[in-house]
This record gives structure tokens, C-alpha cells and sequence, in this order.
């Protein structure tokens, strides 16, 4: 097995996608010859030509629009957006055409299309290259939200998406592109969307994450006390969001903290919060507390370190959940 | 009924000073006086070694991803040489620096916002500027609504906004074309054509022979220049800018020109760009051409570059000591930036901010402070 990190795990996804199924198009800016402004898309051209690796106009809405018509007759588009900010013009494309087409046309009509976005701060960027918007999407009926962060779930969910009847958004969070790797095997395999995974097992208090916070996660549970046995969950699909294991970790744990980079109102941390009271009501025995970003934009990157969701601040809320 | 012709057009190109250094008396006589050429000539040495010194800082660590604008001077002053500074608007992206500084803005500003300091953007008030543009092709809608401000207000003052090739492919380009038309707004739309929208050439940006004949769908006043030539990108915009002032409504001009650097210092243009087509645009220049038209009418000399050489030096080595020398912005003006008056809820997440719910533990940190100008 090779020990891949995330660009290069997606990238063989994609390659070896594009190999078995010619259905599949990878389409957007820059994803041609120079292989994507992260190198994702890299070697696809060479291998696949230009009438698979689109280099595109610079054009969201474009891009969205077009990938979501090849989808309606019968490919399997997987367009690129370049960064989270740059979302917004095709925000009309992916939430009132990709999203309302199957259940609309009941049916008639579907977007099996995977738009590839890679998300959140951390790297230094200019303004709207930062953004982390997966609750807004996961708040539109019709679309599937997946973000994966360690290499081998990423491959295995990117397969699935890609092979997806229904609009999958899949976000990379960049600021992990690179600094961790781990063995992915070359053989083709899937990973359920909708399944969250169980980092490590504990019995005392259950941490929800996704995303690049994941690692901050990992930092504050290595740094608790050696008594303390955490369960730490990453969701790994934004949307649908796999409640039974949620569920099943905190009653068993009874103390529940979910951390998320995006901003706390209406993040998807509320509705996790919102769906464990109803489930496990009587076996909380401590209030369910969140760890998010500021209701406030991204800052521009010489305080993007103060945005940012820390290990301090997750190990805080760890403390004090189990004090309660 | 035969087929009859119900419409059509032509464009015009515009070229004064061309890459050899001749020059067209018939357009370019008096055109721009002699002290001004000088000024002109200085402000774009000035601005390319602003590039250059940014370029090294950004590759040294003391700046995070910067756009170059090396080559595209001429378009950026040439334009600027029309307009009024504090009447007249700029409505930027962020390939024309020079520009903004003929418009007032002052040069640390630029870096400052490139050292991912929000106050970088934060216009002084005798500047009519909008902060520098990230997403690409949405802000000429702006210009429309601002142009259409100073038209109600029965102003003369006149709106430019910045854009490249890249940026006509986007939906809100065709939108802020339309409004600015029918709607007959003082706004003039200048084209940055430098071929490259990060890895991808113009013939694959688009299908048409000029980007100055999408002017043509909108009924819009059209003209396409060398880019690269201060006395034909300022012809084109006299024209223009006489236009708005009178109530002729909105114009555009592409000038041609080449993007000389990467797309920014996170992108290698070599890996998909022939360098035999940056060597030919190299002879191209605009610097190159200025100072041949210069020492040619007696204006400039060897001594003469030295010592703008040395001024250049000093000046961007004061605006990197001012930009370098600015406190890291207080934490809370994450916070208090946000809203006129910040919520209560808002204000409760700043005071908590190193807790680990926000508002819940307002006893446990105090965060004091307002956002400062600089």
C-alpha cells in the first residue's frame, strides 16, 4: 500500500474513476494542464485528454450550470471550484437546479454530479479562500455534503460520490493537504456517505468533529488526563448526518462536544446539538456544548490563528463538560 | 422577404507609442505634455519595483500570496491619467496598483492589505476607491450603482472599474455591462487583456476575436487599444471619460496587454506557459517604450534613470518599513468590524472568545478594544 496524503489520494480517486467509467468529466479553472490551483487534478489531462479535463471558462455559475447539464444526459461531471469564497455565483446553479431536480421532476430528471471544493483557513490565503460554508449546503434539501479528512476516507468517499445518483458536494479541507499522510490502498474501495467514523473509542465523553478541526481534536483529547477515556467521532459526511453512531456513543458516554470551524449560529453543530437532546435525553449528564468559529467573517490571515478553533479551546470544553 | 442585414460593427484599435518606440503624431500630438510622460514613466518604475520588492517578501516570508502587476502599468496610469483624484471613482481588482495611487491611495496601503491586514482596505475618505476586488468579475456591477449615484446626484464625476479577460467570462461582467447601459451610468469598464487567467490563454477563455466587441451586445461604446502604450490607453479613455461627463453614458476599452509574472506567488506560470511568448511581451514593455519615447525629445538620460533607480528604492523602501511597522490588528476588531453596532450576542463572543462556548463564561476572559485606523 502507498502512504498518500490528501491530494494525492483524491487525485487517484479520480484517476482511477476516470479509468473505469468514461462517463466521468473532471471540469473547472485551471484543472487542465496545470492540475488544479492544489495539484488535485494533476496528470489527469495527460492521461484523459481534453475532452475529459475541461479547462474552463472563469465561471462558477458556467462551470455548475454546464457539469449540471452534462449530469441531466447521462455523465458523470465532477467539476472543480477553485476555493470555498468562490462558491457564491454558483450557489443559484447547485441549491435551485442540482438540488430540486430529481424531487421536481419526480424523478424524471437527476444530477449525478460531484462538485470537488477544497475548504476552510489555516493556509495563509487571501480574502474568500478561507470560507467554511458545509452547514449552508447541508441546509438545502437535495444535496448530499460530504467532507472527508484523513487521506484513506477521502479516496474511498470521493468513489462513492462520484458513483452517486444524487448532487454530492465534497469539501477538502486544504489546510490538510499535505501534512498528513497515511497508507491508502491502490485497489478500488468505497466508504458509505452518511457513515461517521469512530477515531478512537471511550466511555466518559463523546467529541464530534469534522474536518481539519479533527486535528485539533486529536491534540486536546492526547493532552487530557490519563483517567479520562474520550470517544472522538469524525463525521466525515456533513450531510446525511449518521445520528445512530452519534447516538450510540453518547449514550453511552452521556456528555457530548461538538467543534467546528464555521461560524456557531445555525452551524451544523446546533442541529447535531438540537438532534442528540432528542435522542438521548435521559442519559445526558451534562449539557451538549460546542466549540466553534466566531459569528463574524474569517479574518483576513494575520488573525486567522485567533479564528481558528484551537486544542486549548476544545480541551476546555472537554473539562468542563465532564465537570459538570 | 430576402435576408437583410440589420446589424453590424466593427472595432477599432488604437496604437500611439508602439513596442518599437514610434510614434503616431496624427493621435498623440499634445496629447499628454512632456513633465506629465516623465511622471508617468516614474510612477510605473515606481510601481514595478514595488512589485519586485513584494515579490521578495512574499518569497522571504514577510508577506503571504501577492498578485504581480508587472506589464500592465501603462494600462493602469494611462487610464488614471483621466481622471480627477477624490471626484472620480476606481473600482478595482488588483492588477492596477498604480492607479490607485494616482487616485491617493497611499502605497503601503496595497502591501498592508497583502500582509492579510484588513486595514489595507480600509479606503482613506478623500479616496473614491472600492477595496481590492478577490472574486473574480463581480465588482463592475458595483461601478454600475456607483456611477448611477453620481448620475442622479447630477455629478460629472465619472467611474472606472478594472477587470481582466478572464473576468468577461463571468455572469456578473454581462449583468454590470447591461445595467450600466440601460440605465446610461457614467461608468467606464477598462479590460486588462494579458491573456492568462491563471493557467488559461484567452483562446480558451473565450470564443470571440476581441473582448472589446462583447461591448457591441450592450449597445456600449467600444474600443480596443495597446495596452501596453500610455499615450493610446489615455486616447481611449479621453474619449470615454468625456463621454460619461457629459451624460453619454458608459464606454469600454480593452487594452491589450501581457501578464508578465505568475498569476500570484502561489502559481508557476512555466508550468503551462511557452517562454518564448513572455520573451516576445518582454520587448514589449511598457517601461521599455516610455523611455525610448523620452530620451528621444531629449526628456531623459542615463543620469536620470540612476536617480529614479535610487528614488524608486527609497520610496518602496519607506512603504515597506510603514506597511511592516503597523501593530498586528487588535483581536477584536474581528468582532467589532462586524455590524454598526455589534450585537449583543457578538459582543459576548468577543469577551469569550479564548472560552471554550462562546458567551457562556463571561465572567472568565475580557476582551477590551475597538478597531483602530492606521
Amino acid at each position: 500500500m502507498a502512504t498518500l496524503n490528501l491530494v494525492q489520494a483524491i487525485n487517484l480517486a479520480l484517476q482511477q474513476e476516470m479509468a473505469k467509467d468514461e462517463r466521468v468529466i473532471v471540469l473547472g479553472e485551471d484543472v487542465g494542464p496545470n492540475g488544479g490551483v492544489f495539484r488535485v487534478t494533476e496528470g489527469l489531462h495527460a492521461q484523459f485528454g481534453d475532452e475529459r479535463v475541461i479547462d474552463t471558462p472563469l465561471a462558477e455559475s458556467g462551470i455548475i450550470g454546464t457539469a449540471i447539464g452534462m449530469a441531466m444526459n447521462g455523465l458523470r461531471p465532477v467539476p472543480e471550484i477553485q476555493f470555498d469564497g468562490f462558491l457564491g455565483p454558483a450557489y443559484d446553479q447547485i441549491v435551485n437546479h442540482a438540488a430540486r431536480s430529481r424531487s421536481r421532476s419526480r424523478g424524471a430528471v437527476t444530477v449525478p454530479l460531484t462538485i470537488r471544493v477544497p475548504v476552510g483557513g489555516g493556509i495563509h490565503a487571501p480574502e474568500l479562500h478561507s470560507d467554511s460554508p458545509e452547514a449552508i449546503y447541508a441546509h438545502s434539501p437535495g444535496i448530499k455534503v460530504v467532507m472527508p479528512t484523513t487521506p484513506y476516507d477521502a479516496k474511498g468517499l470521493l468513489t462513492s460520490a462520484i458513483r452517486d445518483p444524487d448532487p454530492v458536494i465534497f469539501f477538502e479541507p486544504k489546510r490538510v493537504y499535505r501534512s498528513f499522510r497515511e497508507e491508502v490502498p491502490e485497489d478500488e474501495y468505497t466508504i458509505p456517505i452518511g457513515e461517521a467514523k469512530v477515531v478512537s473509542e471511550g466511555d466518559d465523553l463523546t467529541v464530534v468533529t469534522w474536518g481539519a478541526s479533527l486535528f485539533q481534536c486529536i491534540e486536546a483529547l492526547d493532552n487530557a488526563p490519563d483517567d479520562v477515556s474520550i470517544e472522538l467521532i469524525d463525521l466525515r459526511t456533513t450531510y446525511p448526518i449518521d445520528m445512530d453512531t452519534i447516538a450510540a456513543s453518547v449514550e453511552k458516554t452521556g456528555r457530548c462536544v461538538i467543534v467546528h470551524e464555521a461560524a456557531m449560529t445555525c452551524g451544523l453543530g446546533a442541529e447535531i446539538s438540537s438532534r442528540v437532546q432528542e435522542r438521548c435525553f435521559l442519559h445526558l449528564e451534562a449539557p451538549v456544548q460546542r466549540v466553534t468559529g466566531f459569528d463574524t467573517l474569517m479574518p483576513y490571515y494575520k488573525l486567522e490563528n485567533e479564528y481558528l478553533v484551537d486544542a486549548k479551546r476544545v480541551g476546555m470544553a472537554i473539562r468542563e463538560t465532564l465537570a459538570y | 422577404m430576402p435576408k437583410k442585414t440589420v446589424y453590424q460593427a466593427s472595432i477599432e484599435y488604437v496604437s500611439i507609442l508602439d513596442e518599437n518606440a514610434e510614434f503616431d503624431e496624427s493621435l498623440g500630438k499634445g496629447l499628454i505634455a512632456d513633465e506629465v510622460v516623465v511622471d508617468s514613466y516614474e510612477r510605473m518604475a515606481v510601481c514595478r519595483h514595488l512589485d519586485e520588492v513584494a515579490f521578495k517578501l512574499q518569497r522571504s516570508g514577510r508577506m503571504g500570496t501577492y498578485p504581480q502587476n508587472k506589464g500592465q502599468e501603462a494600462a493602469a496610469v494611462g487610464t488614471a491619467l483621466s481622471l480627477r483624484p477624490g471626484r472620480d471613482w476606481v473600482v478595482p481588482c488588483y492588477r492596477e496598483n498604480a492607479a490607485l495611487f494616482m487616485m491617493g491611495l497611499p502605497m503601503h496601503y496595497i502591501l498592508l492589505y497583502w500582509m492579510g491586514d484588513e486595514r489595507g482596505s480600509q479606503i482613506p475618505e478623500n479616496v473614491k476607491m472600492t477595496p481590492l476586488s478577490v472574486p473574480i468579475g463581480t465588482h463592475m456591477l458595483h461601478a454600475a450603482g456607483i456611477g448611477y449615484a453620481e448620475k442622479i446626484r447630477k455629478t460629472d464625476n465619472v467611474v472606472a472599474t478594472y477587470f481582466g479577460d478572464g473576468a468577461t467570462s463571468e455572469g456578473d461582467f454581462h449583468e454590470a455591462m447591461n445595467f450600466a447601459s440601460v440605465l446610461q451610468t457614467p461608468t467606464i469598464f477598462v479590460n486588462q487583456n494579458n491573456s492568462w487567467a491563471i493557467s488559461v490563454p484567452r483562446s480558451k477563455q473565450m470564443h470571440s476575436e476581441t473582448v472589446a466587441q462583447k461591448a457591441l451586445a450592450y449597445g456600449m461604446p467600444t474600443i480596443r487599444c495597446d495596452g501596453n502604450d500610455i499615450f493610446a490607453v489615455k486616447y481611449c479613455m479621453d474619449e470615454a471619460v468625456k463621454r460619461a461627463r457629459s451624460g453619454g453614458g458608459p464606454s469600454f476599452i480593452e487594452c491589450v496587454t501581457y501578464r508578465l509574472g505568475d498569476h500570484t506567488t502561489a502559481d508557476d506560470a512555466r508550468r503551462y506557459r511557452d517562454p518564448k511568448e513572455v520573451e516576445a511581451w518582454l520587448a514589449r514593455d511598457p517601461l521599455i517604450r516610455t523611455r525610448k519615447y523620452l530620451e528621444a525629445r531629449k526628456l531623459w538620460d542615463d543620469d536620470k534613470e540612476t536617480t529614479l533607480k535610487e528614488r524608486a528604492k527609497k520610496i518602496v523602501k519607506e512603504v515597506v518599513a510603514t506597511a511592516e511597522g503597523i501593530d498586528k490588528p487588535d483581536v477584536a476588531s474581528i468582532f467589532d468590524a462586524m455590524y454598526a453596532n455589534i450585537p449583543e450576542e457578538v459582543r459576548l463572543q468577543r469577551d469569550t472568545m479564548r472560552t471554550s462556548s462562546l458567551g457562556k463564561y463571561p465572567e472568565q476572559v475580557g476582551l477590551k478594544g475597538t478597531t483602530q485606523r492606521v
